[in-house]
């Protein structure tokens, strides 16, 4: 039942991970999954990992926090949680019991794009659990104390996660600086007098309008076959009626053109951190033919500790504790394209950031080097071949592609894709997103300690 | 459930990753011994061409010596920033480029580390942990570098409120032994340790008669064989003696308090534990998961979380250690329901230490840790890290197909017995970092 609000975090991890969009070559598919589409509307894809008899059960929305209306931040990760309740044909907490009877695991996620509902466990419990995960696709049933009393909850998860942490609480606050417009400015989380004033009429209404088969995807990974899985999705997935056509407004961004710069001092803070973001282009948004290469290039300029930003600031000039960039393809909306860095505590912060000027001018002037392109792109490529191993990997990348709007050949063609970049594309994405003006710089400063 | 971050490195999950073993038969154990000598546990994958090691070395931080706490973990650090003719920058270059997965950490009991790597690639790798490990430069601005990381992440675990509750339980407990003293070092210690601490580590700990080794993935035992040699061979043969006495936890039922201006305040509490070896192991370890330890169906969480909305998560696990053992605790709520949730805790460790458990959670308890074991080994690092695991723990090569046999052997009587041995209110210490409001503390 955690959710996790990934929103500034996302690009690093997805991008770290090769996460974004997996990989795939047509001759050699990263995953080889396998999709189809059920009469109502409902989206399945099949991973093959057949290493042991366990599959990965996930049911994706196509809903997340940049789908809530105004004033209802914090609705999507609300309902994530009182999705562990009951149903019309089943008591509270028994879904989880079943669960873990059964020796399995299961978690959620709720992000500005989508919702997750995830269960690992043997491969012959797979029919139960489509069976409890189908019944609670149409079926909640919550009554207001519990409503009451998980909103307690989601505020200690609230407090967790953003109110006990300066640095949470400053990238809170910066996206909501960065967009002008785009829901993505609000907390996947909510704001605290947001949570406070969701009822369960507004939830249930939330929860009807996005949750139907025609705005999911069931994503199964493991030791499984189109064959086998087919016949299962029909008979628990197929039986739900298909609802209304899904109608998804968001507001879109304007352009943007004044730097801003967000200040965040606490006590607890012992050494300054800066980042700087830009808006950019995603695989869905904007001018989406510089993606590939913006993915590219966040690899070149802070892929590891060999790659431009680690190695100049913290490994030759010595002046910051740790430096990167980020950058996350896969979102609907506008993405973000951003570097981050710890300077040393012996060092002003504006050294770093000055440093940090100079490489990306560097990159404006002078392009990025054919050399670190190739080498950017191999390590890119055998991340595609790494992220087989696991179940998880799999499954995440192709939920989250087709949660977004992607398809899966998006996902198994991504080696091909990057490999096909040319320097040229990723100096012009660099210039595209770089040299705009309206960037935020966010400071995260000590303030003087008061005695308590 | 206790993010215990600032102790636990890869190798406790690696030891706890034993205890979900898979379905017997799934996985064949080879045990490999190099031309050299070297021995390892091996499950040939061939799914995918990738390889995984997890490798350790018995003695971890708590061999630090007194005045350089932090040791074992500097030098984790800093294997991997240059060695032999190459410096930090080409180091990191020649893993980054081929992909290569090179890590290594200290918990207080094992020096341990990890190497994943495409096929293709297996020599290289296996040449580049030789040199980490043999000739690592420690070169003075590799050094300061990486210090200065260390300090800036003490610093801010000072003002993380999970952390210092961490820190504090352990200090509480552990007092005067090497387990209360921090494997990340302090303020203080860090600072002292200089080249030559590392090298005496390096030349001292990395040695051949405390390795131990697990792979899994696309390798022959043969061609395990060879790695082996390549990767590990030019160790020295000895390790020097070095011994960590047995510790028992100094527990009361004390509450105390660190001060940090937080509107949520994070708990944290221990109790006596089992070590690994303990023929109570196995019950408790079922305790543990009706108790705290299962996810969202224990009594702490049904208990704190669902009926109350006490927390996000509430949770114990069992913390056994080479020279003594602990059940740690954890939950995280706002200063003013401080006091509300400790007294729920309480009342779960009575209630289990005069009831015991009932027959429908017992047997929910063992249908949960039998069916999920096989969920441990779906990919290579955790299927080599429960071949290391099962090593450092002694639990035989078998441990896998005797796995299920040992949690069903448990009774209600025994789950009764070991509640009433370790979940004693009266030894159960607390420490709440934040704000916490109504509540005495008793230091």
């Amino acid at each position: 039942m955690s959710s996790i609000p990934r929103a500034a975090l996302a690009a690093v991890f997805l991008a770290a991970l090769g996460l974004g969009l997996k990989p795939g070559t047509a001759a050699a598919k990263v995953f080889g999954a396998e999709s189809f589409t059920l009469a109502n509307g409902l989206t399945v894809v099949v991973v093959p990992n057949p290493r042991a008899p366990v599959v990965k059960h996930m049911v994706w929305y196509r809903v997340g926090g940049a789908d809530e209306g105004e004033g209802e931040s914090g609705i999507a990760h609300f309902l994530e949680h009182l999705m562990f309740k009951g149903t019309d044909k089943r008591p509270a907490g028994e879904f989880s019991r079943l669960i873990a009877k059964n020796g399995g695991r299961e978690n959620a996620f709720t992000s500005y794009d989508y919702t997750g509902y995830h269960q690992t466990i043997a491969k012959d419990r797979l029919e139960m659990v489509m069976a409890l995960e189908a019944e609670r696709m149409t079926g909640l049933a919550i009554t207001p104390e519990e409503v009451d009393r998980e909103r307690l909850v989601v505020l200690e998860e609230r407090r967790t996660r953003t109110d006990n942490q300066p640095a949470s609480r400053l990238r809170e606050q910066m996206a909501a600086v960065q967009f002008y417009n785009y829901p993505y400015r609000r907390p996947v989380i909510g704001w605290e007098h947001e949570i406070r004033a969701l009822d369960r009429a507004r939830i249930l209404a939330f929860y009807r309008r996005w949750y139907a088969p025609n705005n999911a995807i069931l994503v199964v990974a493991g030791d499984i076959t189109v064959a086998e899985l087919k016949p299962l999705a029909e008979k628990y997935y197929g039986a739900i009626p298909a609802a209304a056509p899904i109608v998804r407004v968001r507001p879109d961004e304007p352009p943007q053109t004044a730097a801003r710069e967000v200040i965040l001092r606490d006590p607890r803070v012992p050494q300054p951190t800066w980042s700087r973001s830009w808006l950019a282009p995603s695989h869905l948004w904007g001018a989406k033919e510089h993606a590939y290469a913006l993915e590219v290039l966040a690899e070149i300029l802070g892929g590891g500790a060999s790659t431009r930003l680690y190695r100049t600031l913290v490994l030759e000039a010595a002046i910051a504790d740790n430096a990167g960039a980020f950058y996350d393809p896969a979102t609907r909306g506008p993405s973000r394209f951003g570097f981050y860095a710890s300077p040393r505590r012996e060092i002003a912060p504006e050294k770093v950031e000055q440093a940090i000027e100079a490489e990306i001018a560097r990159v404006l002037a002078g392009g990025v080097e054919k050399g670190e392109i190739e080498r950017a792109k191999t390590r890119m490529k055998a991340a595609a071949v790494l992220a087989r191993d696991s179940l998880e990997a799999g499954a995440q990348a192709l939920g989250s592609a087709l949660a977004v709007g992607l398809g899966v050949a998006d996902v198994e063609s991504w080696p091909e894709r990057i490999g096909a970049v040319t320097l040229e594309q990723v100096n012009a994405a660099a210039r595209y997103v770089l040299s705009g003006t309206g960037h935020v710089t966010g400071r995260l400063l000590p303030a003087g300690k008061t005695e308590p | 459930m206790t993010r215990f971050t600032s102790l636990l490195g890869a190798l406790a999950v690696a030891g706890l990753t034993c205890l979900a073993a898979p379905p017997a038969g799934a996985i064949e154990v080879q045990q490999v011994k190099s031309p050299g000598g070297i021995t390892a546990w091996l499950a040939q994958d061939k799914l995918n061409p990738i390889i995984s090691l997890r490798f350790a070395w018995r003695g971890g931080a708590a061999l630090d010596p007194a005045g350089r706490e932090g040791l074992a973990r500097m030098v984790a650090a800093l294997l991997d920033e240059g060695a032999g003719d190459m410096d930090a920058r080409a180091f990191r270059a020649a893993l980054e480029d081929r992909s290569i997965g090179l890590s290594f950490d200290s918990s207080f009991d094992e020096f341990g580390g990890s190497l994943q790597m495409l096929t293709e690639h297996r020599d290289t790798a296996a040449g580049l942990l030789a040199l980490a490990l043999t000739r690592p430069r420690f070169d003075a601005d590799a050094l300061t570098r990486v210090r200065s990381q260390a300090l800036a992440r003490l610093r801010r675990d000072a003002e993380s409120p999970d952390t210092v509750a961490q820190v504090r339980l352990f200090s509480e407990i552990f007092s005067g032994h090497a387990y209360g003293r921090r494997s990340r070092g302090t303020l203080e210690s860090v600072p002292r340790i200089g080249p030559e601490d590392l090298r005496r580590f390096q030349a001292e700990r990395l040695a051949r008669d405390v390795l131990v080794v697990g792979v899994a993935g696309d390798i022959t035992a043969a061609e395990l064989g060879r790695l082996l040699d390549r990767a590990f061979g030019d160790l020295p043969e000895k390790s020097a003696p070095a011994r960590i006495p047995e510790v028992a936890p100094k527990i009361d039922s004390r509450t105390l308090v660190a001060r940090l201006k937080v509107p949520q305040s994070s708990i944290a509490f221990a109790a006596p534990g089992v070590k690994r070896a303990d023929p109570d192991y196995y019950a408790a370890y079922v305790l543990n998961y009706i108790l705290g330890g299962g996810g969202f169906t224990s009594r702490l969480h049904e208990e704190v979380r669902e009926k109350r909305g006490l927390a996000y998560s509430a949770g114990t696990s069992l913390y056994p250690l080479r020279h003594s053992a602990l059940i740690l605790g954890g939950a995280a709520t706002a200063n003013a329901r401080v006091k509300e949730t400790l007294d729920v805790v309480r009342a779960e460790w009575r209630r289990m230490a005069d009831g015991g458990v009932s027959a429908e959670e017992l047997e929910n308890a063992k249908t949960y840790l039998t069916g999920s074991f096989p969920l441990r080994l779906t990919a290579l690092g955790g299927i080599a890290g429960m071949l290391l695991g099962m090593q450092i723990e002694n639990l035989g090569p078998d441990f896998i197909d005797r796995y299920n046999g040992l949690i069903e052997a448990v009774d209600a009587e025994s789950v009764a017995r070991v509640a009433r041995r370790l979940l004693d209110p009266a030894r159960l210490l607390v420490v709440v970092a934040g704000e916490p409001e109504g509540l005495a503390p008793t230091e």
